[in-house]
C-alpha cells in the first residue's frame, strides 16, 4: 500500500488508513501525561505531509519549506500578540493565506528551475524569511522570540488547557481536515500529473501538460498547509522562535520524511513519531549525545531500510504472506 | 495543393558560428508515410525539436495544418495536433504502462487538472488508454510498472504514450532504436497498423524499416536537405549512396 496514486489505482480507503486515527484518539485517552509531545508530533505530521505533496509527489526538491511553516507561524503569533486577534481560526485562516500566497509568490519566480539551482533558491528564499524575522525586532520579537501571544478558546468554548487537551484534539482535526484534502488531491486525476512530473518532466511537456502552472499551483498549496502546520505549532506553545524558520527545521523535517518513507502519505505519519519520540526519550537519557542517536537511526534507515519504515514493513508483509503460501 | 499536415519554410538554426538546420523546405502530406534519414550529425533530432518547439529555429517558418506555430510553445502545438516520441525512453519509469499513456489522454481530454474526483473513476480516460495498449497488444501489461517491462515492449510503450494523444501528426524518432535487429519486426508492425489518417514523419537509421514503411523519403545532410522522393528514387540516387556508404565509394 504505497498510495502512488494514478488511474489503476484503487482510491477507496483501506482499513489500515484508520489505524493513525484510531491511535491518536487511543493516545488522548490512555497517554494524558504526553498530550503535549503528542500535539507536537501531530503537528509535525502535517508539516512532513506538506512536504510529501511536493517532494514524494511531484518531485521538487526543496530545504526551505520551514519558511512557510514560520510565516505561518509568525503571522497567526503577530495577530495574537501585537493586532489583539485572538481567534484561533482566524489566526489559522490568516497564516494559511499569508504563507500560500508567499508559496505561489516565490514558487512563480524558482520553479523556473530544477535540481541543485532550486535547492539553493529554496534555502536562500528561508534564509531572507529569517533575516527579516530577525531584523523586524518590534514585530517580532527578533532573536528573542515572539511571546505574550493571547490565543483565545477556539469557537469561544473551549479554552486551551494547562495540560494540552484541548490543542491535542484541536491539532488532530486540523490535520485529519488537511490529510483528506491531501489524500483526495494525490488520487485525483492533478495528483498522477504530479507524478508524472516528478517522473519525468520532459515527456509531460511533450504530451501537452502545462508543467510549471501546475507546479506553481501545488507548491502554493503545500506551503498553505506547512503554514497551517507552523500557526498550530505557535498556537499550542503560544511562542514563536526564528528556529520556526530556520533551515535547520527543514533539514530535520527532511530526516523525518526520509525516515518514514518518502512518496506514500503515511510516511509522514509514521517519520515525526518515530523521529520525536526518540528525540524525547534520547534527550532525556542522553541530554548531551541525543543527536548522535537520530543520525545512527537515519544511517541506518538509508543502509538497511531504503523507503523508510513503512517500505521495511512492506517488505516484512511480502515475505510473511510468501512465507505462509 | 491542398494544405500540408506540416509544413516548413526556409528554417534554419544556428549556434554562434554553426548552422546546424539551413534553409530546410519540407512539407508532410496529410496521412503522409514520410521518412527522414541522414548520417549521424545531419541535424535530424535538431530538425524534430524545432519542429515540437524544444528549440526555437534562428529564422524560417513551421506551419502546422497551415497555421503558424513558429513562436507557439510545446503545449500550444501539442493541443494542435502534433505529437512525438522520443530516441531515448522518455517514459514515467516507475508508472504503470496504463498510467503511461493515461497522463496522455488525460491531457487531451482536459481532465488533468480535475482536483476532487479520482483519476480512477475517470472512465473516458481509463478505457481509452486501455484501448491504446490493446491496439499496441500490451494490454496483458497494462498494471506493470513501465521500468519493469522488457525493453522492446518500452519502445512500444513510448508509442503509446504518443497514440494517446490522438496526433494529427505523429513524429516519429527512431522507434526501433536499440531493439534487436530480430524484433524490429514488431515495431514496424505496430507502425503498419497505425491509422492512416495520422501524418506520420519517422527519423530512422535502420534503412529496412525506413524502405519498409516509408513512401517519401527526404535525405539530410549536414542540416541541409540533399534530396526528396520516393524509396525507390532515393535507393537509385548516387549522391545518397555516397553519404551512406563512404565517400569514396
Amino acid at each position: 500500500m504505497s498510495h502512488a496514486g494514478g488511474y489503476s489505482a484503487a482510491s477507496h480507503l483501506r482499513w489500515q488508513e484508520c489505524l493513525p486515527w484510531v491511535m491518536g484518539v487511543a493516545a488522548f485517552f490512555l497517554l494524558p501525561e504526553y498530550l503535549s509531545l503528542g500535539a507536537r508530533i501531530l503537528v509535525f505530521i502535517l508539516f512532513a505531509l506538506s512536504l510529501d505533496l511536493i517532494l514524494g509527489y511531484a518531485g521538487i526538491i526543496t530545504l526551505g519549506h520551514s519558511a512557510f511553516f514560520g510565516v505561518g507561524a509568525y503571522v497567526a503569533g503577530i495577530l495574537g500578540a501585537k493586532l489583539g486577534i485572538g481567534d484561533p481560526l482566524l489566526q489559522l485562516a490568516a497564516a494559511a493565506v499569508a504563507a500560500g500566497l508567499l508559496g505561489l509568490l516565490t514558487g512563480a519566480v524558482i520553479l523556473r528551475t530544477t535540481g541543485l539551482t532550486l535547492l539553493m533558491l529554496t534555502l536562500a528564499i528561508t534564509s531572507l524569511c529569517l533575516e527579516i524575522a530577525n531584523k523586524a525586532t518590534h514585530l517580532t520579537g527578533g532573536a528573542d522570540g515572539l511571546s505574550g501571544i493571547v490565543v483565545d478558546p477556539i469557537l469561544g468554548l473551549f479554552r486551551f488547557d494547562l495540560f494540552g487537551k484541548t490543542a491535542y484534539l484541536y491539532v488532530l482535526l486540523v490535520l485529519f481536515i488537511g490529510w483528506f484534502l491531501v489524500r483526495r488531491l494525490i488520487y485525483s486525476p492533478f495528483g498522477a500529473s504530479l507524478t508524472g512530473m516528478r517522473e519525468n518532466t520532459a515527456r509531460m511537456h511533450a504530451v501537452g501538460a502545462p508543467v510549471y502552472g501546475r507546479l506553481v499551483l501545488v507548491y502554493g498549496f503545500s506551503a498553505l498547509l506547512a503554514g497551517v502546520a507552523g500557526a498550530l505549532l505557535m498556537q499550542t506553545n503560544q511562542f514563536v522562535g526564528l528556529n520556526f524558520l530556520g533551515f535547520e527545521s527543514s533539514g530535520e523535517l527532511l530526516v523525518m520524511l526520509i525516515l518514514g518513507g518518502v512518496g506514500r502519505i503515511y510516511g509522514a505519519f509514521v517519520g515525526p513519531v518515530v523521529y520525536l519520540i526518540a528525540q524525547d526519550q534520547l534527550a532525556k537519557a542522553y541530554p548531551e549525545y541525543w543527536y548522535l542517536g537520530i543520525g545512527v537511526m537515519l544511517v541506518l534507515v538509508v543502509l538497511f531500510a531504503r523507503g523508510g519504515v513503512l517500505a521495511l514493513f512492506d517488505r516484512l508483509l511480502h515475505k510473511l504472506r510468501r512465507g505462509a503460501t | 495543393m491542398s494544405t500540408a499536415a506540416l509544413e516548413t519554410s526556409a528554417l534554419c538554426k544556428r549556434f554562434g558560428a554553426l548552422t546546424v538546420a539551413e534553409d530546410i523546405h519540407f512539407r508532410l502530406e496529410p496521412g503522409a508515410r514520410h521518412a527522414l534519414i541522414g548520417p549521424n550529425g545531419a541535424g535530424k533530432t535538431t530538425f524534430v525539436n524545432m519542429l515540437t518547439g524544444r528549440l526555437a529555429p534562428s529564422s524560417g517558418r513551421i506551419l502546422l495544418g497551415g497555421e503558424d506555430v513558429t513562436r507557439m510553445s510545446q503545449r500550444e502545438r501539442v493541443r494542435r495536433g502534433l505529437g512525438r516520441t522520443f530516441q531515448i525512453n522518455t517514459l514515467f519509469r516507475s508508472l504503470s504502462a496504463l498510467d503511461n499513456v493515461a497522463l496522455a489522454v488525460a491531457e487531451r481530454l482536459n481532465v488533468a487538472p480535475r482536483l476532487f474526483r479520482s483519476a480512477a473513476s475517470q472512465r473516458m480516460v481509463v478505457e481509452q488508454s486501455l484501448a491504446v495498449l490493446e491496439q499496441l497488444a500490451l494490454a496483458d501489461d497494462a498494471q506493470q510498472r513501465v521500468a519493469d517491462l522488457p525493453y522492446g515492449k518500452q519502445r512500444l510503450v513510448e508509442i503509446a504514450i504518443a497514440l494517446g494523444m490522438q496526433p494529427k501528426v505523429l513524429l516519429l524518432d527512431e522507434p526501433a532504436a536499440g531493439v534487436p535487429s530480430m524484433e524490429t519486426h514488431r515495431i514496424l508492425d505496430v507502425l503498419d497498423k497505425l491509422p492512416s489518417e495520422i501524418a506520420i514523419l519517422i527519423i530512422e537509421h535502420d534503412m529496412d524499416l525506413v524502405f519498409r514503411f516509408a513512401r517519401r523519403i527526404t535525405v539530410l545532410t549536414q542540416g541541409a536537405v540533399l534530396t526528396e522522393g520516393t524509396p525507390a528514387e532515393i535507393s537509385a540516387d548516387q549522391r545518397v549512396k555516397q553519404v551512406y556508404l563512404g565517400e569514396g565509394s
